[in-house]
């Protein structure tokens, strides 16, 4: 590699923009809050779609008729309905509901139903808080294992900040945070920790390699190394996803653009958070040594 | 000569092309009638094919198998059609109608295992409930019977107590000495030794112990499943799915569902059993020619043997408050039967002056009628008839039944009819069959997009060796297309797609590590066959690495998701184990075969 970028010189800039950016992010999730789906709310939601263009107001009226409260928009195009009815509306009310609609627009089909109970929705949110917490412990342990508790903490402290940012970035735009924004962001974090692992891993065979260096410039070497691999992943990772999120319809929306945002974020700090918190940490080439016993590699 | 990787890259070839063939088949929209009989009627076949002639549906094909009639039509519209016209028609007692996919997959690879992919529901449309047994309220129905049941044991013991009442979740019986306490207590402990009994002072406490609680909460989610399981062969959907989903709810899955509140009514029934005295006076078949005599009625046997019953209901079955199964002193098969305070009064007064005579139970259903709204049917059955030895009290049993799981579920159906169980709806996602195409197309559009997008990008900045990391990429996505076909539990659903397409944007990194790897190790000036080894060696620990972290997190996935979350999942998960599998021996055998083999130098 002829060209090195001095990584290391914006450890500091990086880990102040780093910092601001996380604690903004926390900011909005506290003040702001993230918009949930139904999925943790509970509440009912249900499209239908017409056979000629529908005006929101004749379907408001005809809820108000029927005492119902709920929310009327579009879904896609004139033709196509979404109503929200509030979560206490019963089976047989909304069941109904749905009837009366048929009767009074023949031709009319109910496309799809989304309906969550309000304790269920309380146990898919713990259940997704939990699915967090096992997956980043579960990282912890690994990186532990395979690596070194520094590093463990250095890719922690990277995935924490992926999730943090890429959850105050949905709740800044107040995009709808649902069940499958929720698994997208756990495939983040698998996903973002290969980058991590990747320099990782080089990071502790230039320790071996290259015993004669400081750690900072071990460290830049081989953020450097790995450079193009991790930048060309991620570029074809997200011309995927691109894919995904235009032509993916509306379904997959909000999955598509959390793992785009969340690689985005990703990559960048497994450049700039996780090595830089080895760093941090004051990791030393001898940390590494009693897990690996090896010869020096050819020296050509 | 074949090294042994090369061997396992063509097999694998093989594989995945013989298994992922059968998508490409696809599958037709088909009718499949059932008889509830031995063979499906000749004649009725042919005024099936009548009907739909008439009503200018035909089948394209049609096939007769034992009880079952299978008609494929050649799209979604003519099926439904042919599927309205044939309920309407077709007595449905007798037969049932329902929606199917017939793969056009050929026999013989219908023969090695070969199926197309499952679609989730997102694709194929249908509905997915969530149903949750009322378990407070179970409780609250226990407690109030057991009250009157240790009145009426406290009466029959000649114990004096001041009150019983429920409070709470518990009973509190209270009395004016010890002495009656302490009776009290030993003759419950003995009535009830599965219950919690406290005393303090002149007062005991009851409540039901966590096994109880557990014990009539899994019985009624057994009870509702077994009666949903049946209710939904009935509304004629295949490949419907009625599973228990942790400890209280259940899921039901029916694909292909179009009226969803046709479904909902008619999943929502009540069932409970009646005993009654068998008729012994009149003559059977003298009834089975017409001439019922009053106040009795025919009844069948699941196997359709007919009895005669009085009609006059004995003790109903929400008097039975618990039926267990075991074996009786010669080892025969028996099921023990406790009734509540009121039911054992009927039984002991009914039983005192029939000593001799034989009594029978009736297992009740009412169910909403599959396409008369607001209709109600009556499905009664006979499941038991025993002769009575002795006058009897609250608790008796039933002996000389010929097997343990006759016995078994018998006093399933004795506790499921006696359980009003309360269920209620809790989670329902329904996608409809428009929508369901839709996402169908969508997810294949952006699929091809994505993956030509990768391609393009692959050759132009790796040429050559891009077009190895290319067909590396078709193997994988056929592979894992193979895969999932093949695999029992998988089911593709629109993340499904999502997964699939990352995975494939993710596969390109392997690949790219070891191109890097070689790159670097030549700079490093090893020979060209030395750097591609050593590339392949280094870069497989940090491939290994990587990987399995993504993998970690599709584990969690699978384990706490749901529906289209758990298809993501597996895609995720299936693809990394292919992508690793292609990145480590087929673009190894193909880089060697192709470019080591024609040992030319080319600057990469």
């Amino acid at each position: 590699m002829n060209q090195t970028f001095d990584f290391i010189r914006w450890q500091r800039p990086a880990f102040l923009a780093s910092l601001f950016v996380v604690l903004v992010s926390l900011g909005f999730l506290l003040v702001q809050g993230l918009t949930l789906g139904l999925d943790f709310t509970g509440g009912r939601l249900m499209e239908y779609r017409f056979s000629s263009p529908i005006e929101i107001s004749s379907i408001e009226s005809l809820l108000a008729e029927k005492n119902l409260k709920g929310e009327v928009q579009f879904a896609g195009s004139s033709e196509a309905i979404l109503i929200k009815l509030d979560s206490r509306t019963s089976n047989e009310s909304a069941d109904a509901w749905t009837q009366h609609v048929f009767e009074v627009y023949p031709g009319s089909k109910l496309e799809r139903v989304d309906f969550v109970g309000p304790k269920v929705g309380e146990e898919l949110s713990s259940q997704g808080g939990m699915a967090t917490l096992i997956t980043l412990l579960s990282v912890l342990v690994y990186v532990a294992l395979r690596f070194e508790w520094r590093f463990a903490l250095g890719a922690v402290a990277a995935l924490i900040h992926d999730v943090i940012v890429t959850l105050g970035l949905f709740s800044i735009f107040r995009f709808e945070f649902d069940l499958s924004v929720l698994a997208a962001v756990l495939a983040v974090i698998g996903y973002s920790l290969n980058d991590t692992i990747v320099i990782f891993d080089r990071i502790r065979e230039n320790f071996i390699q290259m015993r004669q260096l400081s750690t900072a410039e071990i460290v830049n070497n081989s953020i450097n190394q790995t450079l193009s691999r991790t930048l060309m992943t991620s570029l074809t990772t997200l011309l995927v996803l691109f894919a995904l999120f235009f032509w993916g319809g509306a379904s997959i929306h909000n999955f598509s653009l959390a793992l785009i945002l969340g690689i985005l974020v990703g990559t960048y700090s497994s450049i700039f958070v996780a090595s830089i918190m080895i760093l941090f940490l004051g990791t030393d080439p001898k940390h590494l040594i009693p897990k690996k016993v090896e010869g020096d590699g050819a020296q050509v | 000569m074949l090294s042994w990787r090369g061997f396992v890259f063509w097999l694998v070839l093989l594989f995945a092309l013989v298994y992922a063939t059968p998508n490409y088949y696809g599958e037709a929209p088909a009718v499949q009638v059932k008889y509830h009989g031995e063979s499906f009627p000749e004649t009725v076949k042919n005024d099936v094919l009548t009907m739909l002639e008439k009503e200018h549906v035909t089948p394209l094909l049609f096939e007769h198998q034992g009880s079952t009639l299978s008609l494929q039509f050649a799209n979604e519209n003519d099926q439904l059609k042919a599927k309205s016209i044939l309920e309407m028609e077709l007595d449905f007692n007798e037969y049932t109608t329902a929606l199917h996919l017939i793969s056009n997959t050929p026999e013989w690879l219908q023969n090695l295992g070969g199926l197309p992919m499952k679609l989730g529901l997102d694709l194929r449309g249908g509905v997915h409930f969530l149903i949750q047994v009322d378990v407070p309220d179970l409780i609250r129905q226990r407690l109030e019977t057991l009250v009157g049941e240790i009145k009426s044991d406290l009466r029959e013991k000649k114990v004096s107590y001041l009150d019983v009442e429920k409070n709470g979740d518990k009973i509190v019986l209270q009395f004016s000495d010890v002495d009656s306490r302490n009776k009290a207590l030993e003759s419950l402990q003995l009535l009830y030794p599965e219950l919690a009994i406290d005393n303090v002072g002149n007062i005991l406490s009851v409540e039901l112990t966590d096994s109880v609680i557990k014990q009539l909460r899994d019985d009624a989610v057994l009870q509702n499943t077994a009666t949903l399981r049946n209710r939904i062969n009935e509304l004629g959907v295949a490949e419907a799915v009625v599973q228990r989903s942790g400890g209280d709810k259940i899921v039901v899955e029916l694909p292909g569902v179009q009226d969803i509140a046709k479904a909902k009514k008619v999943l929502g029934a009540t069932a409970t059993v009646e005993l009654h005295a068998v008729d012994v006076v009149n003559d059977l078949s003298a009834a089975l020619t017409g001439r019922v005599p009053v106040g009795s009625k025919v009844y069948y046997w699941k196997d359709g043997k007919p009895e005669l019953l009085k009609s006059k209901i004995i003790v109903s079955g929400s008097r039975i408050t618990g039926a267990t199964s075991g074996f009786d002193e010669n080892a025969t098969p028996q099921v023990n039967i406790t009734l509540d305070a009121v039911g054992g009064r009927q039984f002991s007064r009914f039983t005192g002056d029939n000593v001799g005579k034989p009594m029978s139970v009736l297992f009740v259903e009412y169910r909403n009628h599959p396409r008369i709204p607001g209709r109600v049917i009556k499905n009664e059955r006979v499941i038991n008839v025993a002769t009575i030895q002795a006058q009897l009290g609250r608790r008796f049993r039933i002996t000389g039944i010929d097997s343990l799981a006759e016995a078994q579920e018998l006093s399933l159906l004795l506790r499921a009819g006696s359980l009003a169980a309360p269920i209620s709806i809790v989670e329902e996602r329904t996608i409809g069959p428009s929508l369901g195409q839709e996402n169908i197309a969508r997810g294949l559009m952006s699929m091809k997009i994505g993956l030509a997008l990768v391609v393009l990008f692959m050759l132009f900045f790796y040429r050559g060796l891009g077009v190895v990391a290319t067909l590396a990429l078709g193997l994988n996505l056929l592979l894992m297309v193979a895969l999932l076909s093949l695999l029992p539990g998988a089911v593709l659903t629109l993340p499904g797609i999502a997964g699939i397409v990352l995975t494939l944007g993710m596969a390109v990194d392997a690949n790219v590590l070891i191109f890097s790897r070689i790159r670097e190790e030549e700079a490093l000036g090893a020979r060209l066959k030395d750097a591609f080894v050593l590339g392949f060696d280094k870069a497989f620990a940090t491939i290994a690495d990587a990987n399995i972290t993504t993998f970690i997190a599709a584990v969690v996935l699978f384990t706490v998701g749901t529906g289209p979350i758990k298809g993501f999942a597996v895609t995720l998960g299936i693809g990394i184990m292919t992508s690793m599998f292609t990145a480590i021996f087929a673009t190894r055998y193909m880089l060697e075969r192709f470019w080591i083999r024609n040992s030319q130098e080319n600057a990469l």
